[in-house]
């Protein structure tokens, strides 16, 4: 670009020097040279900016950085050199500008207080003659005055000395500094007297007087709208030398002027013979308009050899290649001015976007909840299964039958993710549940909701006649709450009323359809005269509602069940189906809490397959978890192997449990986690939840067996083995990218 | 509902609690708070009051509640609007299009149910204030005008002086708390001479047929003067309108009590040259002089001082002696006086230092942004009469905007004097971005008293857990933990309703092109209605919130977030309206506030140590949210969830997304979840 290697001229001209009495910096690539070295090497007519300080101060990496776009020299000034410019202590704030040996200006280095600064800062120095600084409104007209019919002026306004646009001007000067008058103020109040808006704003200003004739005229002035940079301000003085208005007469879309080159568009006021006059003022009047926005020319129609439409009176060409050219029809001038400014609006606001690091991330949805759920959000659910409540229907509905409300709210996505799985539960329970399934869309009911003290979504609760309302507290999903459903249909503790009845209940024939969501049954046996125990255990079965089944047994004859099963009053019978066993656990303490205790621990299995489900009840027990990853079912020696562990007590500070990748595929993201490249399965692993969470793994060379896992943990207890891989610490502020947005004050 | 008839009022019980305590004033029954007016305003107090169980009773001079509606509006038409149906079913949304309901449990209290007019007859208020205050047994005591209220320093009291409040029959009560809602009844006169030629709003005559063919001048440009206008406009000969400044539409200033387009007849026959016109002067340099056909005459107040006073009033000179093409100068036949009306301060002693705000709030009481006077603690300003707070900006001076200062003073009251805090909800962290959301959609108070009150949501430690207030005044941000009861130690974010900086105002053309943003970029920008979320690290101080910026309802937050403004004022859209929304307050708080199925949350319990909340009190706690197979399939498709089902191979595959770099050290899986949960402040 022909633009860059005329600023790259002033580049190699001036060049910046540091010496320092001390210089400790890591920049070991300044060129250094002493202060004699240095005032030999000054060569009539280039300019060098020295600096002195007897520390790294933070201006020198500040001026490094300036300084790796030039040449760089790097003068030592040792202790005892005496040059008025090392010597002094008071002067090592500051910086000096030489041209050739002439000190020409020096400066306190903390004017200097960045690159902008600088450079700014050294060019009005050396520009002083090319750019007249003005404070006062006669000072501008006196400047006009003298220069109309001479030179054109680029008057611009900087709010200080130093900045970005300060530089940005001082480097046009640099170029164009010949060419134009270039007037310089900081004044606000000048830039109010000639009447702009937005006053707070730089402004820059091309003063067209080279034309004016008559001396009473004032020099027509055209404002550069863009942000003050070097690139925007030479391309519109660029612009401004191109010539008003072309005349042409061949094809529009053949047509390339200067504009075009510089990314702006041309528009053609189409003119016939019969109107050529007038089309010609309506055409400088639209040029001077858009003087600095788009290129205007004249096109004329009669002598044109292509066809353009019967109608259009204006052809608006953009500069993009390959973008077609516009055929326009518009009856006001106004609406050429409106047109062009609109479409540069746009393009601005493309660059604007492509410079906003932040901005495409803004919409990108990283929520996956709410994403599926917007994704889906066309299908159409099946709603009609569950019954939708109102104000006027709640009270009456859940008075009349046993029901199952779900309160959410329409414009939440958790909310209607879990609407789904309960519309998944309607659909399997469809004309065998006497459980009615309703809904409230919080978002259209909100008193409703408040008055059954829903706060929150999605809740689900449960009303049953003469009870109070059950809140639902498991997982969000189909199979947990159809397990919640059904093992409501029983009452809570069940009564059991005959030793017979009671066998029914231990050997899971009572309730065969409800074994399989429940995989222990408790029975509690009690003497007829133990009512506190009892009640206590009715609490507790209260609170178990709807996740385990519970039973009770006072007749009589209890002491026949007590004596089979070997329990002494009052106790607990656990069933555990799967394994046909009957476990036996004397109640010794009656508080309600214990009583959950005692059944919830004995939900929990010894050697678990760890599911989603699951997992954060055995998290619970706070101990490190060993996990055996198995693709597939479990191989029953490794199972063996650790069953005997724990029976031998190895891993009570542990929780052993295995993990089907079949059944938790997510599993394999776990894997991939720990391990790279993931090693052959079965792996098993020893992982550090709460403490650390560090991951050993069991050396994959070693056979599984009782023997060697024994020797692994015991080395892992001494800490012998390294772990293979750590939970990342890092969590959150995966947004910490948006700062900048909305944050605008 | 099982509301018990009203309770004897000033019955032995009282009585002889009051002698009990007070020997001295033995006769002077005690109240702890007294509500002077049964207007709309002191009825919605009444009823707080009431809920709440507390001793109180309501002052009103007329035989019936709202006696200001049986005689005003002159031409009965309320201009508050009465929407019926807003096709959604939230009562509390709805309560934004219903400017004339009172706040009650009892949905049979609605207005709409008392009138189908989109703009009401002022009858119908007072059938409902009637059945208001009966239906819900309010202690009012009718026919009992308060002619004199002093205070009486005492040390025993809740303020250290009780209220002595006298009726017409010389009965004196005592009160701890008064409640001033007594409105603004006191017509508005301008001095000048020949005022007593004046016909004024409350007196002129309401039948068109007393103005046929007639000149008519009308003082004043308030609706109460277009109104007038409007019900004889077909009939006069011309109408002029003559005030001190211009015309303040409401639809231009986004304030309802500047003139409303139900009246607005006149302006359209101005400006289409159809003889009605609108002057602009001060009132104070007018005089009017009556001719000797009965005709009246504008002329100077400066050019009447000039005459002799035993000149006639047919020789005193017209400005058009001067200048033959001045406006008014052809005579009048009427001239009407529509100025609006003054709070009555002629009742309070000197002893309660009840005084007039200075500038444009002269006809307003002063009194703070509680709404406490500022001359004695325990009185406090409600209603129309308490609009000095946000006179020209918000609602406070109209049924739909202080039924909800009332309440907000009532919070007030129940901590101060009874130890109740402002009420609130607390919620763990994961439904803040909920809560905002549910109340920017249906909250009615945020809406109506925009820049008012709002809601203030405080901050637990750690950010784990907060606490919502609603509808607090926000000009009392800085005090909020002694007028509330409680501690703001932690951060706290303010809900607001903004319309844009500078949008309003009665020259602002507010049809222009563009004037609606869409874009959340241009969320700041926007220029209707719409939520602003301010984020404060600590409470700001009473320093900080009288010094803020200009224009600004409250003090520089440490961030500020507006969401964009919404044509259907449902700020429900998941990328438009809440993405953002969440985004904003992830930043505030440094936290991670997505949800996330359970299959996440299992992933993350085995690979991170520190969860993000949803999982931590949704998951971890057994409550995870288990997603279907129709979600897992757009979760894979969006790439936010991975199909660990199907990738068998090891994956080191080109889902890391450039710019995305793995913490050193540690080896986690590359899908693109996880690899944005990694990404952390510390690393950029």
């Amino acid at each position: 670009m022909m633009m860059s290697s005329s600023f790259n001229v002033f580049r190699v001209w001036i060049s910046f020097i540091m010496m320092g009495i001390f210089y400790k910096s890591t920049v070991a690539s300044l060129p250094e040279l002493s202060p004699q070295k240095y005032f030999n090497t000054l060569q009539p007519g280039k300019a060098s900016l020295a600096y002195f300080c007897r520390a790294v101060l933070k201006h020198d990496l500040l001026i490094y950085t300036l300084c790796l776009k030039c040449n760089l020299l790097k003068v030592n000034c040792v202790k005892e050199d005496t040059s008025r410019y090392c010597g002094k202590e008071k002067d090592l704030m500051k910086a000096y500008l030489f041209r050739g040996n002439i000190l020409l200006r020096e400066f306190p280095t903390d004017a200097l207080f960045d690159v902008n600064a600088i450079v700014a800062h050294v060019l009005f120095a050396l520009l002083f003659n090319e750019v007249k600084y003005i404070a006062t409104m006669e000072d501008l007209q006196n400047i006009e005055n003298a220069l109309k019919g001479k030179v054109n002026i680029v008057f611009s306004y900087v709010r200080a000395i130093g900045t970005p646009e300060h530089r940005a001007v001082m480097e046009a000067a640099f170029v164009y500094g010949t060419t134009y008058q270039f007037v310089l103020t900081t004044e606000i109040a000048l830039l109010e007297s000639i009447g702009s808006e937005d006053i707070e704003y730089v402004h820059l200003y091309f003063f067209h007087c080279e034309q004016v004739l008559d001396l009473t005229q004032q020099c027509r002035r055209t404002l550069m709208e863009r942000p003050l940079t070097t690139l925007n301000i030479h391309l519109f003085i660029k612009t401004m030398k191109a010539p008003l208005l072309t005349e042409v007469a061949e094809d529009p879309r053949q047509v390339s002027t200067v504009h075009l080159e510089l990314g702006l568009p041309l528009v053609f006021i189409v003119s016939r013979q019969a109107t050529y006059e007038a089309d010609r003022r309506t055409a400088e009047w639209v040029a001077w308009h858009l003087l600095g926005k788009a290129g205007v020319l004249l096109l004329l129609r009669d002598s044109l050899e292509v066809n353009i439409p019967q109608h259009a009176n204006v052809v608006f060409k953009r500069a993009e290649k390959g973008v077609p050219v516009e055929f326009l029809v518009l009856h006001d001038i106004d609406l050429i001015i409106s047109h062009v400014e609109n479409n540069m609006h746009t393009e601005e606001i493309r660059e604007d976007e492509d410079d906003d690091v932040e901005g495409p991330d803004m919409d990108i949805q990283d929520d996956e909840v709410a994403e599926t759920v917007y994704r889906d959000r066309k299908r159409q659910l099946h709603l009609e299964l569950t019954v939708e409540l109102t104000e006027e229907t709640f009270t009456a509905t859940v008075m009349a039958s046993d029901s199952i409300v779900l309160f959410y709210a329409g414009w939440q996505a958790v909310s209607m993710a879990f609407l789904q799985s309960y519309i998944d539960v309607a659909m399997r329970l469809k004309g065998t549940c006497t459980m009615l399934l309703a809904r409230v869309n919080c978002a259209d009911w909100s008193d409703v909701c408040t008055k059954q003290n829903v706060t929150e979504f999605p809740i689900v609760k449960m009303y049953k006649e003469g009870e109070n309302p059950v809140s639902y507290a498991g997982m969000l999903g189909t199979e947990d709450l159809l397990k919640f459903i059904q093992l409501n249909r029983i009452s809570c503790p069940v009564n059991i009323t005959s030793i017979q009845e009671a066998e029914e209940y231990l050997n899971g024939e009572l309730y065969k359809d409800l074994t399989s969501y429940s995989s222990v049954s408790v029975l509690g046996l009690f003497s007829s005269t133990m009512t506190t125990a009892k009640e206590d255990f009715t609490e507790a079965c209260n609170y178990l509602k709807g996740y385990v089944i519970t039973a009770i047994y006072s007749e009589e004859d209890v002491l026949i069940l007590s004596n089979k099963y070997g329990a002494t009053l009052p106790a607990l019978l656990l069933v555990r189906h799967k394994e046909g066993k009957i476990e036996s656990i004397p109640l010794s303490s009656t508080h309600v809490q214990d009583i959950v205790q005692i059944i919830t621990n004995a939900l929990l299995e010894t050697f678990p397959e760890i599911t989603v489900e699951n997992l954060p009840t055995y998290l619970r027990l706070q101990k490190p978890l060993l996990i055996l990853f198995s693709d597939g079912g479990i191989n029953p020696q490794y199972e063996k192997a650790i069953l005997t562990l724990v029976k031998q007590k190895h891993l009570d500070s542990l929780t052993p449990c295995w993990l089907n990748l079949k059944n938790t595929p997510v599993g394999r993201g776990i894997l991939q986690a720990y391990f790279d490249p993931l090693p052959p399965l079965p792996l098993l692993v020893l992982v550090n939840v709460h403490s650390g969470g560090q991951v050993y793994a069991f050396p994959s060379d070693q056979a599984v067996t009782e023997q060697n896992l024994v020797l692994w943990l015991k080395k892992l207890e001494a800490g012998l083995e390294n772990h293979i891989s750590k939970f990342s610490v890092l969590f959150n502020t995966h947004s910490s990218a948006f700062c900048s947005i909305n944050f605008k004050l | 509902m099982g509301l018990s008839a009203a309770a004897p009022l000033w019955g032995p019980p009282g009585l002889l609690l009051t002698i009990a305590l007070h020997p001295a004033l033995s006769g002077r029954p005690h109240r702890d708070y007294c509500v002077l007016g049964a207007g709309p305003a002191g009825l919605q107090m009444a009823y707080f009051l009431q809920r709440a169980g507390r001793d109180y009773a309501v002052f009103e001079r007329a035989p019936g509640p709202g006696s200001f509606f049986t005689r005003y509006p002159r031409h009965r038409k309320l201009i508050s609007i009465n929407k019926r149906h807003t096709g959604k079913a939230n009562a509390e949304f709805n309560l934004r299009h219903d400017w004339n309901s009172l706040l009650s449990h009892d949905p049979r209290l609605l207005f709409r149910h008392y009138s189908r007019a989109y703009f009401p007859d002022a009858g119908d208020m007072v059938r409902y204030l009637g059945d208001f205050a009966d239906r819900l047994g309010l202690h009012v005591l009718y026919d009992t005008a308060i002619t004199h209220v002093t205070l009486d320093k005492d040390q025993q009291a809740w303020n250290g002086h009780y209220f002595t409040l006298t009726d017409q029959k010389g009965q004196a009560y005592q009160c701890s708390v008064l409640l001033v809602a007594t409105g603004l009844s006191v017509p508005n006169q301008v001095d000048f001479p020949g005022s007593e030629h004046v016909e004024g709003y409350e007196s002129v005559s309401v039948d068109p047929e007393d103005f046929v063919g007639q000149n008519v001048l009308i003082l004043g440009r308030g609706n109460s003067a277009f109104e007038t206008a409007e019900n004889i406009l077909g009939v006069t000969n011309f109408i002029h309108m003559l005030s001190r400044s211009r015309v303040r539409l409401s639809w231009a200033t986004h304030y309802v009590g500047d003139l409303r387009a139900i009246n607005n007849g006149l302006l359209d026959t101005y400006q289409l040259k159809s003889l009605d016109g609108l002057l602009e002067s001060d009132l104070t340099d007018l005089a009017i002089l009556k001719d000797h056909n009965g005709k009246f005459h504008v002329t100077l107040k400066f050019f009447l001082e000039e005459a002799n006073t035993n000149q006639s009033a047919d020789s005193i000179t017209l400005p058009q002696d001067d200048n033959d093409n001045f406006a008014m100068r052809v005579a009048y036949d009427r001239v009407i006086r529509c100025l609006g009306w003054n709070f009555d301060f002629s009742i309070f002693n000197m002893s309660l230092r009840l005084n007039s705000g200075s500038a444009f709030g002269k006809k307003y009481p002063l009194i703070r942004a509680s709404y406490e006077s500022k001359g004695s603690r325990g009185l406090f300003i409600l209603g129309t009469a308490s609009h000095s707070v946000d006179y020209r900006k918000s609602a406070g001076g109209f049924i739909h905007g202080f039924r909800y200062t009332v309440r907000a003073v009532h919070r007030l009251l129940e901590h101060r004097h009874h130890g109740l805090a402002w009420p609130s909800t607390m919620h763990p962290i994961t439904q803040l971005t909920n809560s905002i959301i549910r109340r920017v959609n249906e909250a009615s108070g945020l809406y109506q008293m925009f820049g008012v009150l709002a809601d203030v949501i405080l901050l637990k430690e750690n950010a784990t857990a907060f606490e919502y207030l609603e509808e607090f005044p926000i000009q009392m941000l800085a005090q909020l933990e002694t007028l509330t009861g409680r501690k703001a130690r932690h951060g706290l974010f303010i809900i607001t309703m903004e319309y844009g900086k500078n949008f309003s105002g009665p020259d602002k053309d507010v049809f222009f092109y563009d004037r609606s943003v869409g874009h959340t970029e241009d969320a700041w920008q926007s220029n209707f209605l719409h939520p602003v979320i301010y984020y404060y690290r600590h409470l700001p101080t009473e320093q900080e919130v009288r010094f803020r910026p200009a224009h600004w309802p409250l003090p520089r937050p440490a961030a500020i977030h507006h969401i964009v403004e919404d044509f259907l004022t449902d700020w429900t859209a998941p990328v438009g309206h809440i993405l953002p929304l969440r985004r904003f307050l992830e930043n505030c708080l440094d936290t991670d506030l997505r949800s996330f199925y359970a299959e996440s949350c299992f992933l993350f319990a085995l690979t991170h140590q520190k969860l993000p909340p949803f999982c931590q009190q949704g998951y971890m706690r057994m409550q995870g949210l288990v997603s279907t197979e129709t979600l897992r399939q757009h979760g894979v498709e969006s790439r936010l969830l991975r199909d660990y089902a199907t990738a068998d191979r090891p994956l080191k595959d080109s889902s890391q997304q450039p710019g995305d770099h793995e913490p050193v050290g540690h080896h986690l899986a590359p899908g693109s979840l996880v690899q944005s949960l990694d990404s952390s402040k510390e690393e950029l």
